[in-house]
C-alpha cells in the first residue's frame, strides 16, 4: 500500500462518512459542518487527481460559498418546529432500499467494465492544465458558449434569487 | 352600342328601381321617387330611342331588331331568349313607355307628396288627410315608396312582355304582372274590400293563366321553339301547325293552341267570362287603375294575341271563312264589347265605369282581330291606351279634387261617387278639359279625337268584309260607349254641385296634371297617324303610316279596307248620337238616376252588373268552399290525412319506446354509464398517487429511471 | 498507485449517499445538501475519468467547472425558495410543502 492509496482510503472513509453523518443528523447545523467536512474531502481527492486548480476552486466555491449559505439558510430557517422532530420522511424507508440498491447496481456495473483496473498515465510535465483549461473555456473552438451561458445562467440565478426571496408586500395577492 | 342591346336595356331600370326602394331607400320618400321616376325616365328613353331607330328602318317587319342568348340548355337543344323590335312591338314600346312615365309622375302628386303625416295614418289604409293650420289637408301615404317599388317592378314585367321575343320570356313578364297587379291592388291591404280585390284579380286571371301555358307547352310540343320568329314568320310551321287535327273538336293544333292562349288572354284582358276581376281592381290606388287598365296589363292580353295572330289565324285567307279561334274570338269579343257597355251604363263609382268602359273597348278589340282586322286592332290598342289613361288619371284627379272638399266640408259621402259631384268644370279646369279630351276620343267624336280613327277603322273592316253581326254589335256598343261616357262628364262636371264637398273641390297639383296635358295630346294626336288614304277631304293629307308599318309585322301585309261610306256615318252617328243623349238625360239630374225609374228592372240588374258576382259565388265560390271545407278539410284532412299521421306518429312511438326499453337504456346506456363508472373507479385509484410531495414523485421517477437504466445496461454488456 | 474503480466506486457511494439525502430528509435545505453530495460525486467521476482516459484533452476539468457554476445557481435560487417559503408558511418541512395536490 502505497502513501497515496492510503491517503485516497483515509479521505475516502472521511468523505463517505461525513457525507452519512450529514443525510442523518437531526440537527441541520451539524449536518452543515460535515457537508463542509465531506466537500473538503472532496478537494483532497482532485488533489491526489493531480487536479490542483479545480480542488482550490472547490474549497472556494463549495466551502466557502455554497456551505456558508447553506449554514445561513438554516439560521433564517430556526424557527421551524421540524427541525425538532423526525428528520427523515415516511418514505425513507423506500428511499434507503432504493439508494442501496442504486449503489450496489452501479458498483456491478463498475466491475463489469473492461477498463476499470486502468492507471493513471503519466501527465506530460511540460504541459500546464491550469492554462488549458483557461484556454479552452474561452476558446472559439472548445467551451466559450457553455461558458458564456453558464454566466448567464448565474446572473439569472442572482435575479431569480432577489425576486423570489424578496420580503413581501402588505398584501401578498396584490404583490403577485 | 347597338340598338338592340339597348333594347334589352329597357326593362332593367325599374327592376333596379324596385330593388334599390326596396334594400335601400324606402325610408326616405324623396329619394325614392326620384329612384322610381328616373328609372322610369330611363326606360322611356330607351324606349325611344329604340322606337325612333325602328320606325326609321328600313322593312322592319322583314328585318327586325333582334338578338337573343342562349339561355337553357334542354337536351341536344339550347332554349334562346332575346329581344325582338318588330312593327308592332314598337309602337306598344311607344305608348307603353309614355304612359308608364306620366303614371309615375302622377303617382307623386296622387300619393299627396309633400304633404305632412297623417296622424291617423297607418301603412295598409289610405290617408286620411292630416291638420294643418287648422284646415284638413291631405296627408301622404304611408307607404309611398312601397308604392314606386311595385310599379317600377310592374313596369319591369311590362317592358318584358314587350321586347320579349318568345313566349317564355313573355309569359313571365306577363306573370310579373299578375303578382304585381296582385301586390297593388290589395295596396290598402288593411281594407276588407281591397284584400278580396286583390285575390279576386289574382285567382281569376290565374284561370286564364293556366290555360295560357297549357298553350305554351302544346305549342313547344308541337313545334319545338317560342321564339316569335321561328313560328310565326315560318309558313310551313304555320302550314304544319293549320294541317295537324289536335283531336279535340275537330280543331286543328295551331286552332287549339291558339284557343288556349287567347283564354290567357281573355283572363288577362278580362273578358266575358272573366271579367269580374277587373272592376274590383279599382280598389287599388287611381295609378294603379291606369296602370292595370290602360297601359300594362290589360293591353299586354290584347298584345299577346295580336303577336300570335299568325297562329291564331293559320289555315285562314283574307276575306276567307274564319277559323274555329277566330270566331270564338270575334264572338267573345263583341259580346263582351256591347255587355260590359251595357254595365258601365248604370254604375255610380266613377272608375267603375272606366273599367267597364275598359273591358268593353278590350272587347273591340278582340273582335277586330276575330275578324281579321289586324291593323286596327293594334290600332285601337295604342289609342285606348293613351285616352284611358287619360280618363283614369283624370278620374283620379277628380277623386282628388273630391276628397279635398270632403277633408274641408267634413261631410261623409262617397268621394268617387258621380252623383256626388257635378260642377267640378270651374273648380278643375285641367282636368276638364282633359277628361272631356279623353272622354271624347272614348266615344269616337269624329275627326278630332284618336278614337274616331281607331274605332272608325275596325268598324270599316267589319263592314268591308261582310261581318254583319259584329258590326252591329259593335256599333250598338259604340252607340252606348258615347252615351255612358257622356253621363260621366255631365255627372261629373257640367251643371251644379250637389254636394258640399263637391262645391269645394280644387284642382290637383301640377305633377298630377300635367301627365294628363301630355296625354291629352296623345289622345288626340295618336289617331292622325293612321288616317285611312281613301278617307274623303282630309285623307291623304297626313300618310297612313299606321296601316303600313304595323301592317309590315305580318308575312303578308294586309290590305287596307276599301273606303265606303256607310260605316262612316254610322262612326258618326253613333258617337254624336251617343254624346247628344248621354248630355239631355242627364243635364238635370239630381241624385239618382233618371235612368231608373223608366228602366226598372233592367236598371238593378245592370247596376249589380248582370249578378255575375253572385253567380260566380254561387257557381265557384261557395261550392270551392264548401268542398274544401267539408271534403278537404273534415274529410281529407282531419280523417284521412291526420288520420295516418296518428297512425305512424302512434306507431312511431310504440317502436321508439321498444327501442328506448330494449336497446337503448340497457345497451348504449349501459355501455356509456360503464365505461363512465370504470374511469371514474380508475381516477379514483390514482388520485392516491398524487401526493403533492415532491420526494415521493422523485423516488418513483428514481426507481424507474435506473430500473430501466440498470436493465438497458445490463443487456448490452451481456 | 490507485486503480480508477476505487474512485469510481467512492462516487457511487457519494452519490447513493446523496440519493438518500434528497429522497428521505424532511427539511428542504437537508435535500439541497444532498444535491450537493450527488454533484460533488459527479464532479470525482468526471474529473478521474479525465486523469485516467483522457489526460490530454481539458474536458473533464472543464465540465467539472460547469458543474461548479450550476451548482452555485441552484444553490442560490434554491435557497431564496426555500427562505420564501419559509416566510409564507413558517415551515421548511418537504413533506408539508403538497399545495400541487387535488
Amino acid at each position: 500500500m502505497t502513501v497515496e492509496q492510503a491517503v485516497f482510503l483515509f479521505t475516502s472513509f472521511l468523505i463517505l462518512f461525513s457525507g452519512f453523518m450529514m443525510v442523518t443528523r437531526q440537527n441541520l447545523v451539524h449536518a452543515a459542518l460535515y457537508l463542509v467536512v465531506a466537500l473538503f474531502g472532496v478537494a483532497v481527492i482532485f488533489v491526489l487527481l493531480e487536479a490542483g486548480f479545480l480542488a482550490v476552486v472547490q474549497v472556494l466555491v463549495y466551502i466557502g460559498a455554497i456551505a456558508i449559505l447553506m449554514i445561513f439558510a438554516v439560521m433564517l430557517t430556526r424557527g421551524d418546529v421540524s427541525q425538532e422532530q423526525e428528520p427523515v420522511n415516511a418514505n425513507f424507508g423506500w428511499a434507503l432500499l432504493l439508494a442501496a440498491l442504486f449503489c450496489f447496481g452501479l458498483i456491478v456495473l463498475i466491475g463489469q467494465w473492461p477498463a476499470i483496473d486502468s492507471q493513471a498515465p503519466a501527465l506530460d510535465p511540460e504541459a500546464d492544465t491550469v492554462l488549458d483549461l483557461g484556454a479552452a473555456l474561452v476558446s472559439p473552438d472548445a467551451y466559450v458558449i457553455p461558458f458564456e451561458v453558464a454566466s448567464v445562467l448565474l446572473l439569472a440565478a442572482l435575479i431569480g434569487a432577489l425576486v423570489v426571496a424578496r420580503p413581501q408586500k402588505k398584501n401578498p395577492r396584490s404583490a403577485k | 352600342m347597338t340598338i338592340a342591346t339597348l333594347t334589352w336595356l329597357i326593362p332593367l331600370p325599374p327592376l333596379l328601381a324596385f330593388f334599390l326602394i326596396l334594400l335601400f331607400t324606402r325610408r326616405n320618400n324623396a329619394i325614392s321617387h326620384i329612384v322610381g321616376v328616373g328609372t322610369a325616365a330611363l326606360s322611356w328613353l330607351l324606349g325611344m330611342i329604340v322606337f325612333i331607330a325602328a320606325i326609321g328602318a328600313e322593312h322592319l317587319g322583314e328585318n327586325p331588331i333582334t338578338s337573343s342568348v342562349g339561355w337553357l340548355a334542354l337536351g341536344d337543344k339550347i332554349f334562346s331568349i332575346g329581344v325582338l323590335i318588330d312593327p308592332l312591338s314598337a309602337v306598344t314600346l311607344f305608348f307603353v313607355a309614355w304612359t308608364v312615365l306620366m303614371i309615375f309622375i302622377y303617382s307623386i302628386g296622387y300619393h299627396n307628396f309633400g304633404q305632412p303625416k297623417g296622424a291617423h295614418d297607418v301603412p295598409g289604409l289610405p290617408p286620411e288627410g292630416a291638420e294643418e293650420h287648422g284646415h284638413r289637408v291631405p296627408s301622404v301615404e304611408p307607404m309611398y315608396a312601397r308604392f314606386f317599388a311595385f310599379i317600377g317592378l310592374f313596369a319591369f314585367g311590362m317592358y318584358t312582355l314587350v321586347v320579349s321575343d318568345n313566349l317564355l320570356t313573355l309569359f313571365v313578364g306577363w306573370e310579373i304582372m299578375g303578382l304585381c297587379s296582385y301586390l297593388l291592388i290589395g295596396f290598402w291591404y288593411a281594407k276588407p274590400s281591397a284584400k278580396a280585390a286583390a285575390i279576386k284579380a289574382f285567382m281569376t286571371t290565374r284561370v286564364g293563366d293556366v290555360f295560357m301555358l297549357l298553350g305554351i307547352v302544346a305549342l313547344y310540343s308541337a313545334t319545338g321553339t317560342l321564339s316569335f320568329r321561328e313560328i310565326l314568320y315560318s309558313h310551313e310551321v304555320l302550314e304544319t301547325l293549320a294541317n295537324t287535327p289536335a283531336g279535340v273538336w275537330g280543331l286543328s293544333a295551331a286552332g287549339l293552341i291558339g284557343l288556349l292562349l287567347f283564354i290567357g288572354t281573355v283572363g288577362k284582358s278580362a273578358q266575358w267570362p272573366l271579367h269580374v276581376w277587373l272592376p274590383d281592381a279599382m280598389e287599388g290606388p287611381t295609378p294603379v287603375s291606369a296602370m292595370i287598365h290602360a297601359a300594362t296589363m290589360v293591353s299586354a292580353g290584347v298584345y299577346m294575341v295580336l303577336r300570335m295572330f299568325p297562329l291564331l289565324s293559320a289555315g285562314w285567307v283574307e276575306g276567307g271563312d274564319l277559323t274555329t279561334t277566330m270566331t270564338v274570338m270575334a264572338f267573345i269579343g263583341a259580346f263582351t264589347a256591347l255587355f260590359a257597355a251595357t254595365i258601365a251604363l248604370a254604375q255610380k263609382d266613377i272608375k267603375r265605369v272606366l273599367a267597364y268602359s275598359t273591358i268593353s273597348q278590350l272587347g273591340y278589340m278582340i273582335a277586330a282581330l276575330g275578324i281579321g282586322a289586324y291593323v286596327a286592332a293594334a290600332f285601337h290598342l295604342v289609342t285606348h291606351a293613351f285616352f284611358k289613361a287619360l280618363l283614369f288619371l283624370g278620374s283620379g284627379s277628380v277623386i282628388h279634387g273630391m276628397e279635398h272638399g270632403v277633408l274641408q266640408t267634413g261631410e261623409h259621402i262617397d268621394a268617387q261617387d258621380m252623383f256626388n259631384m257635378g260642377g267640378l268644370k270651374s273648380k278643375m279646369p285641367i282636368t276638364f278639359w282633359t277628361f272631356l279630351i279623353g272622354g271624347f276620343a272614348l266615344s269616337g267624336f269624329p275627326l278630332i279625337t284618336a278614337g274616331f280613327w281607331s274605332k272608325d277603322e275596325i268598324l270599316a273592316d267589319a263592314f268591308a268584309n261582310g261581318r254583319w253581326i259584329v258590326f252591329g254589335v259593335l256599333a250598338l256598343a259604340a252607340v252606348l260607349t258615347a252615351f255612358y261616357t257622356m253621363r260621366q262628364i255631365t255627372l261629373t262636371f257640367l251643371g251644379t254641385p250637389r254636394t258640399k264637398a263637391a262645391e269645394h273641390a280644387s284642382e290637383s297639383v301640377r305633377t298630377m296634371t300635367l301627365p294628363l296635358i301630355v296625354l291629352a295630346v296623345f289622345a288626340i294626336g295618336a289617331g292622325w297617324v293612321g288616317i285611312p288614304e281613301s278617307f274623303p277631304g282630309i285623307g291623304g293629307v297626313l300618310p297612313s303610316w299606321f296601316h303600313d308599318f304595323v301592317g309590315g309585322t305580318l308575312l303578308e301585309h294586309p290590305p287596307a279596307a276599301v273606303f265606303n261610306a256607310t260605316p262612316l256615318l254610322v262612326s258618326f252617328a253613333v258617337a254624336l248620337g251617343g254624346l247628344g243623349l248621354g248630355w239631355l238625360a242627364y243635364r238635370r239630374s239630381g241624385q239618382t238616376d233618371p235612368l231608373r225609374q223608366p228602366l226598372g228592372p233592367i236598371y238593378t240588374l245592370l247596376e249589380r252588373k248582370y249578378y255575375f258576382d253572385e253567380l260566380y259565388d254561387w257557381l265557384f265560390v261557395r261550392p270551392v268552399k264548401w268542398f274544401a271545407e267539408q271534403f278537404t278539410y273534415l274529410f281529407l284532412d282531419r280523417q284521412v290525412i291526420d288520420g295516418i299521421l296518428h297512425r305512424i306518429a302512434r306507431a312511431a312511438f310504440s317502436l321508439g319506446r321498444i327501442f328506448r326499453t330494449y336497446f337503448d337504456a340497457p345497451v348504449v346506456n349501459g355501455f356509456g354509464d360503464f365505461t363512465a363508472s370504470v374511469t371514474q373507479s380508475f381516477g379514483r385509484a390514482l388520485r392516491k398517487i398524487q401526493t403533492g410531495q415532491v420526494q415521493q414523485y422523485l423516488l418513483f421517477v428514481a426507481l424507474l429511471a435506473f430500473g430501466g437504466l440498470f436493465y438497458y445496461l445490463l443487456t448490452i454488456l451481456q | 498507485m490507485i486503480p480508477l474503480s476505487w474512485y469510481l466506486v467512492l462516487a457511487a457511494a457519494l452519490f447513493s449517499l446523496g440519493l438518500y439525502g434528497v429522497l428521505a430528509r424532511k427539511n428542504a435545505i437537508a435535500i439541497l445538501m444532498g444535491v450537493e453530495l450527488m454533484l460533488n460525486a459527479v464532479n470525482v467521476n468526471l474529473v478521474a475519468f479525465w486523469r485516467y482516459l483522457t489526460p490530454d484533452s481539458v474536458s473533464g476539468q472543464a465540465f467539472a467547472v460547469m458543474v461548479f457554476a450550476v451548482a452555485a445557481a441552484e444553490v442560490a435560487v434554491g435557497l431564496a425558495l426555500v427562505i420564501s417559503i419559509y416566510r409564507r408558511r413558517k415551515t421548511v418541512a418537504a413533506d408539508e410543502i403538497n399545495l400541487m395536490k387535488w
